[in-house]
C-alpha cells in the first residue's frame, strides 16, 4: 500500500494545514518563550535592530508587578467562586430534568439558552440590570435603581451600588459570579445530563427493589456514576475560569472596573493582553507562561484529587 | 384465629396507608422538582425578557423609579435608532464575509487533512497525528502573542486576512472529521481505487455526505465562533472598515454612566443576539452535539 505517489499525495492534502500551523502555531510556542527570557523584549524596538539579553528580568517584573497580583486575586476568587456553584446548580437542574417527562424537551432547550449568546452583548443586558442611572450619592437617590436593586428594595433590603461610581469590590464580584455562573450553566447541564442519560436503568431499577431513598440513590448511584463528566465539567470550568475576560467586559466595559477605579477588575488574561498592545511582548509572553503554569498545576491538582473520587 | 384476622387487616391497613404515603410523597416531590426547574428557568430567561421590554421602552420610562414590566408605549423606533448608531449593517456585513470565508476555507482544509489521515498510508502518520493533537493543551494566549506580531510584521494589522488565516487550522475539528471518516469501511475507498475513481470525486460523492452532520456542527461552531469573537478582532483590526459586530457593539456603547440611551443600547444588543437564537432553534440537535462533544464555545 505504502508507496511513494501515495506519501506524496498525503503530503500534499496536508500541506495547507501544515503551513499554518507552522506559522500560527508551532512558531508561536517557540516565540513566546523565546520573548518571555529575553528581558524587556518589544517587537518595536526589535524591528529597529535592538538586541535583548537573556534573562529572567520579565518573569521578575511580572510578579513585582503589584497589579498583577491583584489580577491574580481577581481570577483566583472568580474560579474558586464559580466553579462550585455553577457544577452544584447544573448537578441539580440536570437531575431534576432527568427525572420528568412532559416539559423535558423545552426547559432542555431554555437552560441551553445562554451558550448561544454572545458573552459581551448578554454583558451589556446584565449590567443595565445593575446599574443605577441618575445616582446621586449623597443623598442616596436615582432615577433608576435597577431593576436587581427593586428586587432587593422590594423584599426589604436596601439599594447598593453594584457596578457604578464608589461601587465596592466585593459588590464588583457579586455581579461577575452572578454572570458567570448563567453563562457557564448551559455547557455544564448538557454534558451532565448527557452522562445521567446514559446510565444504566437496572442500578435504579435494583435501588427500586431494595426500596433505597432518594436521597442515598443520588450519592451512591448517580454521584459515582457520573463522576467523570463531573470530573471533566469542573477541570474544564477551572481553566475557562482562569482565563476570563471578555465577561468583565462585557459588564464593565473595556476599563475592566467601575468609572472610579478603572482596571480594578482587570484579569490575569487582560493583563496579558495589556502589555501586549503596549508593545511589551516580552512582558506579556511571561504573563502568559506564568498563566499557563497555574493553569497546568491547578489541572494536575485537580486530576488528583479527582482520581480518589472517580470510579470509570 | 380473630387474633391473627385483625392483625391482617391491620396490616393491610398499614400498607395502604404507606402507598398512600408514598404517593403523596412522590407527587410532592414531582411537584417540587417541576417549581425548582421552572424557577430555574425563569432565572435563566429573565436577561432576555428584559432585555426585549427595556428595548422597547421610552427613555422616560425607562429612566422611572419603579419599572414598568411591560412597555407602556411601544417603541420600535430604538431598533432603527441602534441600527444606524452602532452602524450594525456594516458590522454585520464584515462579521458575515470573514464568518463564511473562514468557515469555507476551513473546511477544505479540515476535510483534506481528516482524508490524509484517515485514508492515506505515509511515514510519520502517527506522530505527525499526536504531535498535532498535543498542540491543543496550550492555552490560546500563548499563540495570541507571537500571531499579533506576526501579523503586524507581514503587515496584515487592519485587514480581513488577519482575522481569517490565523484560526483556519482546526486541531479538533480535523480530529473530529478523522473519527468520523475512519468509521467509513475502507473497502469503499478500495472499490473506488479500482473503479479509477479519483480521491476527490470519492471525497465528494461519498465521505462528505456521510460525514455531514459533523461538517453542519463544524460550520455552525465557526460561524457562532465569528460572531463572538471579540479579543482578536480588537488587537489587530479595530477600524471601522474591518470592525466585527461584537466589537462594534461594545464600542458603540461605552458610556456606562450618566445620560446613556439605555432603550437604544438594549435594542442593538437584541438585534446582535437574534441571528444566534434563529441559528439555534433551526439547527438545535446539531449545535448541543457539536458542543457536547468539542466542549469549546465559538
Amino acid at each position: 500500500m505504502v508507496d511513494s505517489k501515495h506519501q506524496w499525495k498525503a503530503w500534499l492534502y496536508l500541506s495547507p494545514a501544515i503551513i499554518l500551523l507552522l506559522v500560527f502555531t508551532v512558531w508561536p510556542i517557540f516565540n513566546t518563550l523565546r520573548m518571555a527570557f529575553l528581558n524587556g523584549y518589544g517587537n518595536m524596538a526589535a524591528m529597529g535592530g535592538a538586541t535583548f539579553q537573556f534573562g529572567i528580568e520579565n518573569f521578575l517584573k511580572v510578579i513585582e508587578y503589584d497589579k498583577f497580583l491583584d489580577c491574580l486575586k481577581t481570577t483566583a476568587i472568580l474560579c474558586v467562586a464559580t466553579v462550585p456553584i455553577s457544577t452544584t446548580l447544573a448537578l441539580l437542574i440536570a437531575v431534576a430534568l432527568n427525572s420528568i417527562k412532559p416539559l423535558q424537551k423545552t426547559l432542555q432547550t431554555i437552560f441551553f439558552l445562554p451558550y448561544v449568546t454572545n458573552s459581551i452583548a448578554i454583558g451589556m443586558v446584565f449590567a443595565t440590570m445593575f446599574n443605577i442611572v441618575g445616582y446621586n450619592p449623597v443623598e442616596k437617590v436615582a432615577d433608576t435603581w435597577g431593576i436587581i436593586n427593586n428586587v432587593i428594595q422590594f423584599f426589604g433590603g436596601e439599594g447598593i451600588s453594584w457596578i457604578n461610581q464608589g461601587s465596592t469590590y466585593t459588590a464588583n464580584i457579586a455581579v461577575m459570579i452572578v454572570y458567570i455562573v448563567w453563562n457557564a450553566l448551559p455547557f455544564k447541564i448538557l454534558i451532565l445530563l448527557g452522562g445521567l442519560q446514559s446510565i444504566n436503568k437496572q442500578y435504579y431499577d435494583a435501588a427500586k427493589v431494595d426500596g433505597t431513598p432518594k436521597a442515598r440513590v443520588l450519592t451512591r448511584i448517580t454521584i459515582p456514576l457520573l463522576s467523570p463528566m463531573l470530573a471533566y465539567v469542573i477541570i474544564t470550568g477551572f481553566i475557562g475560569g482562569f482565563k476570563e475576560y471578555s465577561s468583565i467586559v462585557g459588564i464593565f466595559g473595556e476599563k475592566m472596573g467601575p468609572p472610579d477605579d478603572a482596571g480594578r477588575l482587570n484579569t490575569m488574561v487582560g493583563f496579558v493582553y495589556d502589555a501586549l498592545e503596549k508593545d511589551r511582548q516580552g512582558l506579556a509572553s511571561a504573563g502568559a507562561l506564568i498563566l499557563f503554569v497555574i493553569i497546568l498545576v491547578v489541572t494536575l491538582f485537580n486530576n488528583k484529587v479527582i482520581k480518589k473520587h472517580v470510579h470509570y | 384465629m380473630s387474633n391473627t384476622k385483625t392483625m391482617n387487616v391491620m396490616q393491610e391497613r398499614d400498607v395502604r396507608t404507606r402507598t398512600i404515603g408514598q404517593k403523596i410523597f412522590k407527587v410532592l416531590g414531582k411537584t417540587g422538582t417541576y417549581i425548582f426547574l421552572l424557577v430555574m428557568a425563569l432565572i435563566i430567561l429573565f436577561p432576555f425578557y428584559w432585555m426585549i421590554i427595556s428595548s422597547l421602552k421610552t427613555l422616560a420610562e425607562y429612566r422611572q423609579a419603579v419599572p414598568t414590566f411591560w412597555p407602556r408605549q411601544i417603541m420600535w423606533g430604538n431598533y432603527a435608532e441602534a441600527f444606524t448608531k452602532a452602524n450594525l449593517g456594516d458590522l454585520f456585513m464584515n462579521t458575515l464575509y470573514v464568518g463564511l470565508v473562514s468557515t469555507v476555507l476551513s473546511l477544505v482544509i479540515t476535510v483534506l487533512s481528516a482524508f490524509a489521515f484517515a485514508r492515506l498510508e505515509f511515514k510519520g502518520k502517527e506522530t505527525l497525528f499526536g504531535a498535532l493533537l498535543a498542540t491543543m493543551m496550550i492555552p490560546g494566549e500563548l499563540f495570541t502573542i507571537t500571531n499579533y506580531i506576526t501579523v503586524n510584521n507581514l503587515g496584515w494589522m487592519h485587514t480581513f486576512t488577519a482575522l481569517i488565516v490565523p484560526f483556519l487550522v482546526s486541531v479538533f475539528y480535523i480530529y473530529l472529521l478523522r473519527q468520523n471518516f475512519m468509521q467509513i469501511p475502507n473497502e469503499l475507498y478500495l472499490a473506488a481505487k479500482v473503479d479509477g475513481t479519483s480521491d476527490i470525486k470519492y471525497l465528494w460523492k461519498v465521505m462528505i455526505p456521510l460525514a455531514l452532520p459533523t461538517l453542519i456542527s463544524i460550520t455552525i461552531l465557526k460561524m457562532m465562533g465569528a460572531w463572538n469573537s471579540y479579543i482578536w478582532p480588537k488587537l489587530v483590526a479595530n477600524d471601522a472598515a474591518h470592525q466585527m459586530i461584537t466589537n462594534g457593539l461594545r464600542n458603540a456603547f461605552t458610556d456606562t454612566t450618566g445620560q446613556a440611551n439605555y432603550p437604544v443600547q438594549m435594542a442593538a444588543v437584541a438585534i446582535v443576539s437574534a441571528p444566534l437564537f434563529l441559528v439555534f432553534l433551526c439547527l438545535r440537535k446539531y449545535i448541543m452535539q457539536g458542543v457536547s462533544r468539542s466542549g469549546i464555545k465559538g
